[in-house]
C-alpha cells in the first residue's frame, strides 16, 4: 500500500469527480457534499468506466404514489445498463453484498504534513502551504 | 471536474471472444440531413418540408422514453467531435471494431426508418436512401462493416427491387425487417418479399423495432420503460408463432430468420407450447408437415442481448442446449446503453467449442461470411 497524491483540495467541485491513475489503477475520485470517496473506474456488472454515470440522488418509495428522493448527490449510475452504486460504500442498490465497486481510502491532507511522510506525488505539485487528495493503492 | 475521456482498456486472451461476429452493430447519421446527399430532389424537398409520418403518435421518438440521452445511448459512447454516438467511425473502432479485433459487425441501422413511412413511396425512397449510405460511408471505409438491406415490407414491388439490387453485392449481407409491422409477418402479403429473400440468398434479421401504431404490448400501452423493454420479446414470439403456422417455413424451407434484440430464452417455451398445441389443433393448419419445433430449429436463429441473466447463472447453459448451440449468436448492440460487453455478459463458463460457434462460427454460416 501506498499513499498517492491525485488533486489538489479544491480541486473536484462539490458533486464533481476526476479519474486518476495511481500505480496504473484507474480510480474515480468524488466529491460528495464536501467529502472525498474513491472508487474503482469499472463496472462490477460488465466492466463499463463508471466516470462517464452521473451522479444521482435514490428515488425511494414506501408504497406506490409516495416518492422521495433522498441521498442527494450520494449514488452513481453505471453509464451503460444504469445499475446504481453507493459512492460511499461502493455497494449496488440491487446487490449491496454481492455486487460492489471496490473503494479506496481518501483523505485531505496538508502539504506540510505529506513533506514528512512517504507519498508518491506523480502529476500534482505539492508545496507546504496546500492541501491535497491523497489516495492509498 | 468532469472525467477524462479515456476508454476502458481491453483485456482480454480469450481467442473465442477475440474476432467474434457482431450480430447487432448500429450506424448513426450525425444528422438526418445526411441523408439527402442519397435521395432524390423531389424527396429532399418532401423530407424537409414536410417530413417522415410513421403510423406512431410520435413522430420524432421512441415509444417509451429511454433512460439515457439519445433514445438510449451509452454515456461513454457520445463523440468528443459532436455528433450522436454510432456515428463516429473511428470511434466505433476504438470502442468496438479494433477494441476486440471483430472480424465482422452486422450492421442494423435504425435510421431512415422508411419501412415505418405511411407514404410508401417516399418509405421505399428513405430505405434505398439509407441502404445506400450504410454501404457508401460505413462498409466503403470498413469493410469488416456489413450492411442490411432496409426494405418498406408494405409496398411489395420496391422491397422486391430493393432487395434484388442489393444481390451479389457483397458489402450487404441481410435483409432487415423490423418485427412490429402492420400484421403479422407470416401474412400471404408478404410471402413474396420473404420468397425475394431467400432466392436472393439473403438471410432475414428482424431487429427490434417498427412503429405499427399498435400497442407494443398484446395487453395495450405499457406505462414504463421497465414494462416496453420486455416487450420485445413479445413480438417476436408472435412473429416466430405466425411464420411457423402460415406455413412461410414449409412454403419457403431455405429461409433463414434471426430474432435480433430480443433475447431468447422465451423461445424453447414456446416451442413446446406450439408443439403441445399442434397434436390438438393440427387439423386446424394441415399444411405443416413438422412439428412447431422442428421448423423454428431449422429456420431459426437468434441473437444474444439482451443477454439472459437467470438467478442460477448455470441455468443458461440449459437454456442454451434446448435451443441448439448452433443457432445462437452473440451480438453487443453498440452503442446503446443496454449493450453486452463480450467478456462479461455471459456470467458462466461455455465449453470451448460452443462458445466458439456462439461468437463467431454460427454467424459466419448465417450470413455466408468468409474471412
Amino acid at each position: 500500500m501506498a499513499r498517492h497524491v491525485v488533486a489538489t483540495a479544491g480541486e473536484i467541485p462539490v458533486g464533481g469527480k476526476k479519474v486518476v491513475n495511481p500505480a496504473g489503477r484507474e480510480i474515480c475520485v468524488f466529491n460528495v457534499n464536501g467529502e472525498h470517496y474513491a472508487l474503482i473506474n469499472r463496472c462490477p456488472h460488465e466492466g463499463a468506466a463508471l466516470s462517464y454515470g452521473p451522479v444521482v440522488g435514490c428515488f425511494e418509495s414506501k408504497r406506490p404514489g409516495e416518492y422521495a428522493l433522498t441521498r442527494h448527490g450520494e449514488m452513481l449510475r453505471c453509464p451503460w445498463h444504469g445499475w446504481e452504486f453507493d459512492i460511499k460504500t461502493g455497494q449496488s442498490w440491487c446487490h449491496p453484498e454481492s455486487v460492489k465497486a471496490r473503494t479506496y481510502k481518501v483523505e485531505v491532507v496538508a502539504g506540510s504534513h505529506l513533506a514528512k511522510g512517504p507519498f508518491v506525488a506523480e502529476t500534482v505539485q505539492v508545496t507546504v502551504d496546500g492541501e491535497y487528495i491523497v489516495v492509498e493503492v | 471536474m468532469s472525467a477524462t475521456a479515456q476508454s476502458p482498456k481491453v483485456q482480454t486472451n480469450d481467442p473465442a471472444i477475440l474476432g467474434f461476429v457482431d450480430c447487432d452493430v448500429h450506424p448513426y447519421t450525425k444528422s438526418p440531413a445526411d441523408l439527402d446527399a442519397f435521395l432524390p430532389k423531389r424527396w429532399r424537398e418532401l423530407r424537409q418540408t414536410i417530413g417522415a409520418r410513421s403510423r406512431s403518435p410520435f413522430v420524432a421518438a421512441p415509444n417509451y422514453p429511454r433512460m439515457s440521452p439519445g433514445t438510449g445511448m451509452r454515456m461513454d459512447a457520445w463523440p468528443e467531435d459532436g455528433g450522436h454516438p454510432g456515428s463516429n467511425l473511428n470511434m466505433m473502432r476504438e470502442q468496438l471494431l479494433d477494441a476486440f479485433d471483430v472480424s465482422f459487425g452486422m450492421m442494423m441501422p435504425l435510421l431512415g426508418r422508411g419501412g415505418d413511412s405511411r407514404d410508401v413511396e417516399f418509405g421505399a425512397a428513405l430505405c434505398t436512401a439509407a441502404n445506400e449510405w450504410e454501404a457508401q460511408t460505413w462498409c466503403d471505409p470498413e469493410p469488416r462493416l456489413k450492411a442490411a438491406v432496409q426494405i418498406t415490407t408494405e409496398y411489395t414491388e420496391a422491397a422486391i427491387k430493393e432487395i434484388e439490387l442489393r444481390a451479389g453485392d457483397r458489402r450487404f449481407t441481410h435483409v432487415m425487417i423490423p418485427p412490429r409491422g402492420l400484421e403479422p409477418l407470416g401474412r400471404r402479403r408478404y410471402w413474396k418479399i420473404l420468397e425475394a429473400c431467400a432466392a436472393n440468398n439473403f438471410p432475414i434479421a428482424l431487429h427490434l423495432g417498427g412503429t405499427s401504431g399498435h400497442a407494443s404490448t398484446g395487453g395495450g400501452w405499457p406505462s414504463f420503460y421497465h414494462e416496453e423493454h420486455p416487450s420485445y420479446p413479445q413480438s417476436k414470439e408472435a412473429l416466430v408463432t405466425s411464420l411457423v403456422t402460415e406455413g412461410v417455413f414449409e412454403h419457403i424451407p431455405n429461409l433463414r430468420v434471426a430474432l435480433v434484440e430480443g433475447g431468447f430464452a422465451w423461445l424453447p417455451s414456446l416451442s413446446w407450447r406450439l408443439d403441445k398445441h399442434y397434436k390438438r389443433l393440427r387439423a386446424e393448419v394441415p399444411h405443416l408437415k413438422m412439428l412447431p419445433s422442428e421448423y423454428i430449429r431449422r429456420n431459426i436463429w437468434v441473437t444474444t442481448q439482451p443477454m439472459e441473466e437467470p438467478e442460477q447463472p448455470d441455468d443458461i447453459l440449459a437454456t442454451c442446449e434446448w435451443i441448439g448451440w448452433d443457432r445462437i449468436m452473440f451480438s453487443t448492440d453498440y452503442p446503446h446503453w443496454d449493450q453486452d460487453d463480450p467478456r462479461y455478459a455471459l456470467k458462466v463458463r461455455i465449453p470451448e467449442k460452443e462458445k466458439r460457434m456462439l461468437f463467431r462460427e454460427n454467424a459466419l454460416s448465417f450470413y455466408n461470411l468468409t474471412v
